[in-house]
């Protein structure tokens, strides 16, 4: 038998308003002492009551205005109702059977491929988080939990996607993209290892003859877009073994374990929860004005896919490079920064793309955060223009910069490595050269281009490059020709 | 006469002509709760040192001169499902005992705001489930007519409390009659405003669609007085609406000449204490010569109004009360093994029987598969039992039915029997369902000197017409009103 795979996603945006969902609890909870961002309402205290945070609306319905989704005019709130500790009144406000956005969509661009894939958009609904266990050493070995109800209430929108992923890169590629459109719109910072953007998915294989579907297998705890592709690469292997060996596939919800790179089984169809959804009956229904949805339409900013357009158009870079660069919005930023201060955009994506991008990762840190600013990185560059550096010599200099955090000036400065600017220096040191190699002259002469590169890379071993190539090639030539 | 037998609106009168201080009359309050409270035990808890404080702090502001706020001197009795700040709050539970909120219902704080003192915290049925109050963990409370009877529930302390001249105005909570109830089997004035009309904030939920606070008074001068500090708009409650509060004690001085009453033939049922249709039909001849017009009426849907609400209640009730795990606050259980063990036991040990029957029923009402039949159901019966009181009030300004089909029972006397129990607030659990307001108040007492109360209902936010057909009857009631005499050996007559 032959299969097909079918991935659909759902995936959770903490929605970045002020305040919490139902009270005025701030959303900024990271890094603050446990259970001291929270009040009655989060808490979920007898007698407290909830009240919607209006901005919490106005951010769902941008996102869910960005993909493409039709608003429902009255949608409402559903009670979720499930135990456990970190959720204080016992049930998640949700909702349920009329989402607040439906019917949407969202194209994709594969490598391979020219045309542009169309990924459907079930529902955009909103719902709160829940707060957070805490043990001491792990889970397993610990003998109490500790609760931290921080991030209770914070706001977040859930978006669920039709099974439209034929591969676990389509769906990596999608979630990419996601997290650029949600950064643009303002509404999330798309940070999937602190969890403001988190990623369950469902995976099954369908026979591609016949198109029966086969069992869906829920998959939890993806905490970044690697291991999305490798959990669900995992799973897809696993159901495709299963299937061959003549097994059945169980319809169950698997957590990824990152350390041993598997998916564990957590719980089967028949121990799944009853979660007796009911209409929230302390909120009333959720009411959009028309006239609301089109000014936020009217009012939605510039997308990933537009200002990539935008990028190429204006800035004359390969497509390559501009889908790299709005990858994420502060990367678009930080690359629109450097080209107000630059004006060759290939050397400023280049850079970008290459050095920048690569110690970003080495070092785990966001752009935004990268000790080199678009101005300090636009200085080293005008180092290179003016001579005082060469190429090579600044990627050291930019290595040191990334480092220390200190101007590539005050590097070049401090440790003496500007070019040799003293032309008769330069020469003694080509004579040499030139003396020593009496057979590279001769395949020079017998028209070896090549000969003449090796020269001047001798002459840069000897200055240790500080030497101006282009001056030390002519030299030589001239030189030689005599 | 003792300060405490007067009602508010004359205490207040006193006070402002300063023919009296706040804080002889909190003395008198505390120490008719020192003579009677142990026979009655309308109150969980007492907040004295802080009320002759607050006593101290009025009378200095009348020697000045200054205004005094509305309710300046008038002691509340606070039923203790009402959260309020720095003092326990159980709501009669085992599972919340101990459980002091750090905040203020919106009632308590628009009470204060207007000079109002809380003397103490009130029994009721453990969660407000119930309508004998006998479902509290900390004991019965009895009726002052009679000790070995109810006060009513669930706002049994609350009202007794008032009945007995412990407090002046008390604070109830009523979800399907659990005001008026009490209020008809105690002689108390118990008004259930229009949901939407008080803010529930810090009110803890028992049935969120249905629940509403309302006030127990000695008449409805004093009820038309707290209703206009409590009531309005609260932009912590939702589903509080923004609609403006009427000078409700004004509205009580016109006349009911005109007014459309009808009587809803489906509420003389079977089982219908004679005492009780004889002292209505004498009251409806009282409404009748001060110039209303009545009629009989028609509620179709009336007779499944007990199981709408039973399975309306039961199903909010069982996410309600859900967030009593024991994780955060109230009741943890000595040892358990893991997670669920522990849910068990804290739920187990801390809930009382009458609380359990309703989440277990409730949960079911939800119950995936059987969520169409009876949740579902239920709420389309609710729509259908909303469009019969729409349709009577397109004939009709108010309906006049009894409060309760008998007068006060005896302890244990139904405890054992959920169902008979329930049947005591067939009058009552209609009106929660349409979300309109009702008022009940004494329209006389039966051989054995039991009062029996009558219900006036009106159409939504229309509180100010049932106040003033309230009013009028009570101005023309012919039947003396009597206070209890409260005797801890068995009583049967009528003291003053």
């Amino acid at each position: 038998m032959k299969e097909e795979i079918v991935i659909g996603l759902e995936i959770h945006i903490q929605l970045m308003t002020k305040a919490k969902m139902f009270c005025h609890c701030s959303t900024d909870y990271i890094g603050k002492e446990p259970n001291t961002n929270t009040c009655p309402v989060c808490l979920g205290l007898p007698g407290s009551l909830p009240v919607l945070n209006k901005k919490v609306l106005e951010f769902a319905i941008r996102t869910a205005v960005a993909l493409n989704c039709e608003i429902n005019q009255i949608s409402r709130f559903h009670r979720k109702n499930y135990f456990y500790p970190d959720l204080p009144k016992a049930y998640q406000i949700s909702q349920f059977d009329i989402p607040l956005g439906v019917n949407g969509y969202m194209e994709i661009s594969l490598p391979k491929s020219k045309e542009k894939h169309r990924i459907g958009i079930t529902r955009v609904h909103i719902e709160e988080d829940a707060g957070k266990l805490v043990h001491e050493g792990n889970i397993a070995s610990s003998s109490y939990s500790l609760v931290d109800y921080n991030r209770c209430g914070i706001p977040l929108a859930e978006i669920v996607t039709e099974p439209d992923f034929c591969s676990p890169e389509e769906a990596r590629i999608f979630l990419v993209k996601l997290r650029s459109i949600v950064q643009h719109l303002g509404v999330c910072d798309g940070n999937m290892e602190e969890g403001s953007m988190r990623c369950d998915a469902n995976v099954s294989l369908r026979d591609a003859k016949t198109g029966a579907l086969g069992t869906k297998v829920e998959i939890k705890n993806m905490n970044s877009f690697k291991a999305v592709k490798k959990a669900l690469q995992f799973e897809v292997d696993r159901q495709k073994r299963l299937l061959a060996e003549g097994e059945k596939i169980v319809q169950e919800t698997r957590h990824w374990d990152e350390s041993k790179n598997v998916t564990i089984s957590m719980r089967s169809k028949e121990e799944a929860h009853d979660y007796r959804y009911f209409p929230e009956p302390d909120l009333l229904p959720l009411k959009v004005d028309v006239k609301i949805i089109g000014e936020i339409r009217k009012n939605l900013p510039e997308l990933p896919e537009a200002r990539r357009e935008r990028f190429i158009e204006n800035y004359q870079i390969p497509k390559y490079d501009a889908e790299i660069l709005t990858s994420t919005k502060s990367t678009g930023d930080y690359y629109e920064k450097t080209t107000s201060l630059y004006p060759n955009s290939k050397v400023l994506s280049n850079w970008i793309m290459g050095e920048l991008m690569r110690y970003l990762n080495e070092e785990k840190i966001e752009i935004d955060e990268s000790p080199i600013s678009p101005e300090k990185l636009v200085e080293m560059l005008k180092l290179i223009d003016e001579g005082v550096i060469s190429g090579k010599m600044a990627k050291d200099v930019f290595e040191k910069m990334f480092k220390t955090g200190r101007d590539a000036s005050q590097i070049v400065k401090e440790s003496g490595i500007t070019q040799i600017t003293d032309e008769n220096k330069l020469f003694e040191v080509i004579d040499n050269v030139i003396k020593e190699n009496p057979k590279s002259i001769d395949d020079f002469n017998q028209g070896k281009e090549k000969a003449l590169n090796f020269l001047v890379g001798q002459v840069m071993r000897y200055t240790k490059g500080r030497a101006k190539p282009d001056f030390v090639f002519e030299a030589i030539k001239q030189r030689i020709k005599k | 006469m003792t300060l405490n037998q007067l009602t508010a609106h004359e205490v207040i009168n006193l006070i402002r002509k300063k023919k009296i201080t706040v804080y002889e009359v909190m003395h008198d309050i505390f120490n008719q709760i020192d003579k009677v409270d142990n026979l009655i035990r309308a109150f969980l808890v007492l907040n004295k040192e802080e009320a002759l404080k607050q006593a101290k702090e009025i009378d200095i502001k009348v020697k000045n001169g200054e205004n005094l706020p509305p309710l300046a001197g008038v002691a509340v009795a606070v039923k203790d499902i009402i959260a309020t700040r720095g003092t326990e709050t159980t709501c009669g539970s085992k599972i919340l005992k101990g459980f002091i909120p750090p905040y203020n219902a919106t009632v308590i704080n628009r009470l204060k705001e207007a000079g109002a003192i809380i003397i103490g915290k009130t029994n009721m049925d453990e969660f407000a489930m119930g309508s004998s109050t006998e479902n509290s963990a900390f004991g019965p409370t009895h009726n002052p007519w009679d000790l070995e009877r109810v006060p009513g529930g669930s706002s049994g302390g609350s009202t007794a409390a008032v009945a007995a001249d412990e407090s002046f105005v008390a604070l109830g909570t009523d979800t399907g009659g659990s005001v008026r109830q009490p209020a008809s089997l105690c002689g108390m004035v118990g008004l259930k405003p229009t949901y939407g009309r008080v803010s529930r904030y810090g009110l803890v939920a028992y049935a969120s669609s249905l629940d509403q606070i309302g006030s127990i008074t000695k008449d409805v001068t004093d009820c038309a007085l707290i209703m206009k500090v409590i009531s309005g708009h609260d932009n912590m409650d939702s589903t509080s609406l923004n609609l403006e509060v009427p000078d409700y004690l004004k509205s009580c001085q016109a006349g009911i000449k005109d007014l459309k009453i009808g009587v809803p033939k489906e509420y003389f049922i079977e089982g219908i204490d004679p005492e009780v249709k004889d002292a209505l039909y004498k009251a409806l001849k009282i409404f009748e010569k001060l110039g209303a017009n009545i009629e009989e009426a028609s509620l179709p849907h009336t007779e499944y109004s007990l199981p709408t609400y039973y399975l309306i209640a039961t199903a909010e009730a069982s996410s309600n009360l859900a967030r009593y795990d024991g994780v955060q606050y109230g009741y943890r259980a000595e040892d358990y093994e893991d997670l669920s063990s522990m849910y068990q036991r804290n739920r187990s040990e801390g809930f009382g029987s009458e609380v359990k029957r309703r989440i277990m029923l409730g949960t079911y009402a939800l119950s995936s598969g059987y969520y169409d039949a009876y949740y579902l159901k239920a709420q389309k019966v609710r729509t259908l039992i909303k469009e019969d009181f729409d349709k009577v009030f397109s004939k009709y300004d108010i309906l006049v039915t009894p409060t309760s089909p008998t007068p006060a029972f005896k302890l244990k006397e139904k405890v054992s029997d959920p169902l008979t129990m329930y049947l005591s607030d067939i009058y009552t659990v209609p009106i929660n369902l349409a979300g309109i307001p009702a008022i009940s108040l004494n329209c006389g007492y039966s051989k054995s000197n039991l009062p029996i109360g009558l219900q006036i209902i009106g159409k939504h936010f229309s509180e100010e017409t049932i106040l003033r057909a309230a009013f009028n009857f009570e101005q023309n009631n012919d039947v003396e009103k009597k206070k209890p005499s409260i005797t801890p050996a068995k009583h049967k007559g009528a003291a003053e």
